[in-house]
């Protein structure tokens, strides 16, 4: 449904099948599917965790773990069964790309959470999509189905005498679900607050066992590494960041779209040849290079490879692959405040700094932007924040207070231009106060 | 209570997904409020007695989740995104406009119970913002004029 866009710097491995009717699962198959998770049913345990762990792949949910340095966490010998829950919650505010994977290739997700069962030795995952994607879910009940239909999923698959099922499940709208260990309480029935970690997922997870919970685009590129193999995967990208990523370009740029482009890619090269720059004659004042949850980024900072380490090496984070490009009509305290009122709205409660300090945040930034500031607000704003971090079960206390440090810090002049009863200086006009009927 | 012969299919079906039987909860839950527009107490008592589960865990579940509602909706959910790739593209301005053209405001009713309107953080369609769902159905790079043919969509679709 969402159009899809395509530029000559693009390479195109998950999206590789997009527009190609591969929900269709002859499709499927006549386009290399399957291929990989027979090829791994012939190879041992170890030897395809080491190849994904050698393909550089790193986790696309937004922390950018080794993945098959997480698969190798899972213990060989488990009392309890073992899991793969794959994450498709997306909701990382700047984020849509599992969407699309969701929507073009729903096989390639359900080989790559077999082939991360064969590394672990599991025999059942899960494919968990949020509440609002629907449609989606109802794509992914249909390829789970139509893979049992032709003995791909079940006992025996592929005739080697392994048993391996995937159940659908859908969410019911909440961002922090996406956090892993929230994401195992809903799939168990209950409210998404999270699990105190250690003992980490991958020893005690799902109904007590060990599990490996995976983005869904880090397990769909699992089957063309397996394919392709590590050294091809592993150049694509650059070092220890291996292969490509699903950049969704967003906010004030000329050409928005989900691109598929190497790790490393430049971002000033994003931004201006692949987004094809800022429209309407604007200047470029911001980018938030990963998702709603990390550091802004200055016109100044942008000459940087968007890999897990050169984007946090700038003073920011890759995150989740949302690309949100701001230009010098937007207003970087409203920005931080709509920011603010998602988490504050996410936030669990669970933990005083993530539950007071969004709230005390949100409070202070709407008054801040009504002109209502005073001086010291802003420096309490960048305490406050700097007193979150670390200091929560979840990262979600982190991913709240990160981007109103750099706003703070970066854009200090704006926040003062806010101050002393000054209107907004970006305001164009007032809310309409009353509805008006039609 | 009496649901769709769908639905008792899919339940069926879900409890042999899970070694818990909760586990089928949260989709349920929305399933359930798909068939009967809201959880009114006598879903939310059948699901419970279903799952053995008492009444205030289930409702304690269903307060977590934003999609889920205890209370009559519109026929119609216009669900407006003004999270940040959609605010930056107008999302504002146009939950503005559905609420001229609505006359409600945020999670209000249309009198004849055709639209509820809510504001709504990202569902997902930051790269073709700003966006709209209307129940389960994307509406992607809108103006206000589009919308108006969006809602004039729903309103023929129930006269239909
Ligand atoms: C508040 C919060 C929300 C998250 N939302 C998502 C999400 O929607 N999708 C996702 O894949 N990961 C999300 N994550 C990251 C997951 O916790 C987890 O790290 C990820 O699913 C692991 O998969 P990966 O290693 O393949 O990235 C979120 C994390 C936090 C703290
Ligand atoms: S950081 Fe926030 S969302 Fe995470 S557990 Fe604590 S209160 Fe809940
Ligand atoms: S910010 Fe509106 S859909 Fe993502």
């Amino acid at each position: 449904m969402a159009d899809l866009v395509s530029h000559p710097d693009e390479v195109k491995v998950v999206s590789k099948r997009f527009g190609q009717g591969a929900t269709n699962i002859d499709r499927y198959l006549e386009l290399d599917g399957y291929k990989a998770v027979q090829k791994a049913l012939t190879m041992q345990p170890d030897e395809i965790i080491n190849l994904v762990k050698n393909s550089g792949l790193r986790g696309r949910g937004g922390a950018g773990f080794n993945t098959g340095l997480k698969w190798s966490f899972v213990p060989k010998q488990s009392a309890k069964p073992k899991y793969i829950l794959c994450n498709g919650d997306e909701s990382e505010p700047g984020t849509c790309k599992d969407r699309l994977i969701f929507e073009h290739d729903p096989h390639a997700i359900i080989e790559g959470v077999m082939i991360a069962g064969l590394a672990v030795g599991s025999q059942t995952g899960y494919i968990y999509v949020r509440g609002e994607y629907r449609y989606l879910l109802e794509i992914v009940q249909k390829a789970i189905a139509d893979a049992y239909a032709k003995g791909f999923l079940g006992k025996n698959i592929f005739g080697s005498g392994k048993t391996f099922d995937i159940y659908w499940h859908g969410g019911a709208g909440a961002y922090e679900v996406g956090e892993e260990s929230a994401l195992m309480e809903s799939l168990e029935g209950k409210r998404g607050i999270p699990r105190i970690r250690p003992p980490f997922p991958a020893v005690v997870g799902l109904w007590g066992g060990p599990t490996v919970i995976n983005n869904a685009e880090t397990l769909a590129s699992v089957p063309h590494i397996l394919l392709g193999g590590p050294e091809w995967y592993a150049n694509l990208g650059t070092p220890k960041n291996g292969g490509t990523r699903l950049f969704c370009l967003g906010g004030n740029v000329a050409k928005p779209g989900v691109y598929e482009l190497p790790m490393g890619y430049n971002l000033k090269k994003m931004i201006y040849d692949v987004g094809g720059g800022i429209p309407n004659g604007r200047k470029l004042k911001g980018v938030v290079p990963g998702g709603s949850s990390v550091a802004i980024l200055t016109p100044d900072e942008i000459d940087v490879a968007m890999d897990f380490d050169s984007v946090l090496k700038a003073g920011s984070m890759l995150g989740s692959g949302g690309v949100v490009i701001l230009d010098d009509t937007a207003c970087i305290v409203k920005f931080a405040l709509r920011t603010t009122k998602f988490y504050k709205h996410e936030s669990c409660g669970w933990c005083i700094p993530c539950r007071e300090g969004t709230d005390w945040l949100e409070k202070t930034l709407t008054r801040f932007h009504a002109g209502g500031g005073v001086k010291k607000d802003i420096d309490n704003m960048y305490y406050l924040s700097e007193n979150m971090l670390g200091r929560t079960f979840c990262p979600l206390g982190d991913a709240a207070a990160m981007p109103i440090m750099a706003f703070v810090k970066k854009f200090r002049k704006e926040f003062e231009d806010h101050l002393d009863g000054k209107p907004c200086p970006f305001e164009k006009a007032g809310r309409a106060q009353e509805p008006v009927l039609a | 209570m009496k649901f769709s012969d769908k639905f008792e299919a899919r339940f069926t079906e879900m409890l042999t997904h899970y070694p818990t039987q909760r586990s089928v909860l949260v989709p349920t839950l929305l399933y359930a409020q798909d068939e009967v527009g809201y959880l009114s107490d006598e879903v939310i008592l059948e699901l419970a007695e279903r799952l053995a589960l008492s009444e205030l865990d289930v409702r304690n579940v269903i307060s977590y989740y934003s999609m889920l509602t205890t209370k009559p909706r519109g026929k119609f959910n216009v669900q407006v995104c003004t999270n940040i790739a959609c605010m930056l593209r107008g999302g504002e301005e146009l939950l503005e406009h559905c609420e001229r053209k609505l006359g409600v405001g945020n999670k209000g009713t249309t009198k004849d119970g055709m639209f509820t309107l809510e504001e709504v953080e990202c569902i997902g369609a930051c790269s073709w913002a700003p966006a709209v769902q209307v129940n389960y159905d994307f509406h992607e790079n809108l103006t206000p004029e589009k919308m108006d043919e969006v809602l004039e969509q729903y309103r023929n679709k129930a006269a239909r």
